[in-house]
């Protein structure tokens, strides 16, 4: 083959050598630059299908107090309705992420897993069967694990939870009150009833009479839809719908993902305008800052949510809300390091 | 046949052996002898956030004295072809800058900016750095982005809170390219006043650093910037947490995060992005919107960080 000479060959294999080396070259060295830094604590004692929470996650450099006193006084049972098909694509990341902070975690499905671990509570799978698996989920806490948490929280595999806030709006209320949060809906229940998507939470004593409701039968499977069947036995039995809403009145739980809620513009024949107890905020003032939840959350958005909750945050940064602490417990030594700096910052910046 | 084999193996061999060397060579920076006027040379090209330990250690009137400093002029360059992204940044991030100036290359009746009148980016860069500069006030940080990227002032301050900015600094995500170390563009560039300074001095020479490439090739703005820095002995840095981890990120926090679960699906966000991040780039207006509620609203009741700075929000603002 005479058009291929000597110098050409040369030159090809030249051209040749340096691009492989310098792809191998690109692999090994962004392997050397990427770091990896010490993982959070995340021990989990597994018993019986449940989780118990031994190391409440904290970051370096946090004071961690006043969540800590929370976590110890606030005793938070938290349940995530899943499914056999949902385990790895969902429930895990739900364990990676918030269910982290809950005191007791379990995951609910219609058969039983070892590992995840998850709980079977033998009933088929489909949106028909949610109510059937709410029934019997609260059932199975109530006897299980009734003595060892305060507020029973249930919440699906696509439900975002921020638990330190769950607990500052429990925290005014007694385990013992007949009452369950949530985000609110009104139509159908008088006293309204709380979003399945958003999670709701029930006092010890509400979780009780649930249960009571169906021994006596005042409480039925009336129907599929499970939030709004829910929501009736609750009126039946005497548990009162609670709201959730901070100090400003801005909702906690929410039914969609935060973009929805922060820039999204509900078409106004939209089933949500309808729906709601309270009066809709759109923009900015949709959501408090000690947001809840959010729901229709893919396992992607779990880890962004986390890293905006846990993670990213704006050094020295005064937040224009400043909530009021729950009753039981003593202003943080924050609040007072706050205020004596804060002429200082004006003074200093921004005037 | 076997002479253009054995010829074609030589070259494979030598052209490996040179690019390994090329790329030697590239991972070093080159040190410059320092200017004559007493300065303290600095050759390190990582720059770190302080750590908490130093932080405690100052009195109030420091760190008020520190507020001071720390104040960023933000350098905003724009178009009217990315007026939504324009848009959200003046009602996001950029409220946070201590002056913020967008700098376009034709006026927009939407928005307000400063008219360069000049369709070429390199030559708008070279503008806009040069109005920042002479309208600093007493301004000594300027930090300058495209609209498309989301940055976290507070945390810009942080970083450069114990930096002195009579010294040259340039510094954001450092690349490399061959002997070249440069910031990337797109997740943004903060320049001290002695960088800008020295920067006036080489956009004067134009042997060094022509107002219009004169390469047969297009050598891209943020490469550009670098070359004529480099002359005035100023060198690209990387800014990093106390862990080393890059604080200023070129793609979108959702990237990030997507990657991250490919590559570590149990350790997310332990191996992917720093607390204290100071940018983002490729966001959507509407992801930049969940950011600002993310960065200056949510957070979980009872974790306290008493830091040793604080900083106001904002004045007419909602969403921060």
């Amino acid at each position: 083959m005479k058009f291929m000479s000597s110098r050409g060959a040369f030159t090809v294999g030249f051209l040749v050598g340096t691009c492989t080396l310098y792809v191998f070259l690109q692999q090994v060295w962004f392997e050397r630059k990427a770091s990896v830094r010490q993982p959070e604590d995340r021990n989990w004692l597994k018993n019986r299908s449940a989780l118990f929470n031994l190391n409440h996650p904290h970051h370096t450099g946090e004071d961690g107090a006043v969540a800590n006193s929370m976590y110890k006084n606030v005793r938070v049972l938290c349940w995530v309705m899943t499914g056999p098909a949902n385990l790895q694509t969902k429930a895990r990341h739900v364990k990676n992420t918030w269910s982290r902070h809950c005191n007791i975690l379990l995951f609910m499905s219609s058969v039983d897993d070892p590992d995840l671990p998850a709980v079977g509570l033998g009933t088929k799978e489909g949106r028909d069967q949610l109510y059937w698996k709410t029934i019997r989920a609260f059932h199975y806490v109530l006897e299980k694990h009734g003595n060892e948490a305060d507020w029973f929280y249930k919440a699906d595999d696509d439900t975002y939870v921020v638990v330190d806030n769950l607990r500052w709006v429990l925290a005014n209320h007694s385990p013992d009150e007949p009452i369950y949060f949530g985000r609110r809906f009104k139509p159908y229940v008088k006293q309204g009833y709380m979003s399945g998507g958003a999670g709701y939470v029930l006092s010890r004593e509400a979780l009780r009479r649930f249960v009571e409701g169906f021994r006596t039968k005042v409480c039925t499977h009336t129907s599929s839809v499970e939030d709004l069947a829910m929501g009736q036995c609750m009126e039946k039995v005497g548990v009162q719908a609670g709201d959730s809403r901070d100090t400003l009145h801005r909702e906690t739980f929410h039914p969609f993902v935060p973009d929805q809620h922060l820039t999204g513009k509900f078409p106004k024949s939209f089933w949500y305008w309808n729906y709601c107890y309270y009066p809709i905020v759109e923009g900015a003032q949709c959501c408090s800052d000690l947001a809840v939840s959010f729901h229709y959350v893919d396992g992607s958005t779990m880890y962004l949510l986390e890293y905006y909750t846990y993670h990213l945050r704006a050094y020295g940064y005064r937040y224009r809300y400043l909530p009021p602490p729950p009753k039981e417990f003593s202003p943080a030594p924050a609040d007072a390091y706050q205020k004596t700096s804060l002429l200082n910052a004006a003074v200093a910046g921004k005037l | 046949m076997i002479s253009e084999g054995s010829s074609f193996i030589k070259g494979m061999v030598l052209g490996a052996v040179f690019c390994l060397l090329l790329s030697i060579m590239g991972s070093f920076s080159p040190i410059q002898p320092s200017s004559s006027d007493g300065e303290e040379e600095h050759h390190h090209h990582h720059v770190i956030a302080p750590s908490n330990k130093d932080m405690q250690k100052l009195t109030e009137a420091q760190m008020l004295e520190l507020g001071q400093k720390v104040r960023v002029y933000c350098i905003i360059m724009v178009t009217p072809k990315i007026l939504v992204y324009w848009a959200a940044a003046n009602d996001t991030w950029a409220k946070h800058c201590d002056k913020t100036a967008y700098y376009s290359s034709e006026s927009s009746k939407a928005l307000e900016s400063i008219d360069l009148q000049e369709q070429d980016e390199w030559t708008r860069i070279r503008k806009a750095l040069t109005h920042a500069y002479e309208n600093a006030g007493d301004l000594r940080w300027f930090f300058m982005a495209r609209p498309t990227t989301f940055a976290i002032i507070e945390n810009l301050k942080y970083l450069i809170l114990d930096k002195d900015p009579t010294q040259p600094f340039y510094l954001g995500r450092s690349q490399n390219s061959g002997e070249l170390d440069y910031v990337e563009y797109d997740s943004g560039i903060v320049f001290s006043y002695d960088a800008l300074k020295r920067l006036m001095e080489v956009l004067k020479n134009e042997d060094l650093c022509p107002e219009r490439g004169r390469a047969l090739w297009k050598v891209s703005e943020e490469k550009q910037l670098a070359i004529c820095l480099k002359y005035a002995g100023v060198f690209a840095e990387n800014g990093e947490d106390a862990h080393g981890v890059t604080l200023f990120n070129s793609q979108s926090i959702n990237t990030l995060i997507t990657e991250s679960i490919a590559q570590n699906p149990d350790k997310v966000l332990e191996t992917c992005c720093s607390d204290m991040a100071i940018s983002f780039s490729g966001m959507s207006p509407s992801q930049m919107q969940v950011m600002m509620y993310g960065v200056y609203r949510l957070r979980p009741y009872g974790h306290d960080f008493h830091d040793s700075m604080m900083f106001l929000p904002p004045k007419g603002s909602d969403n921060d």
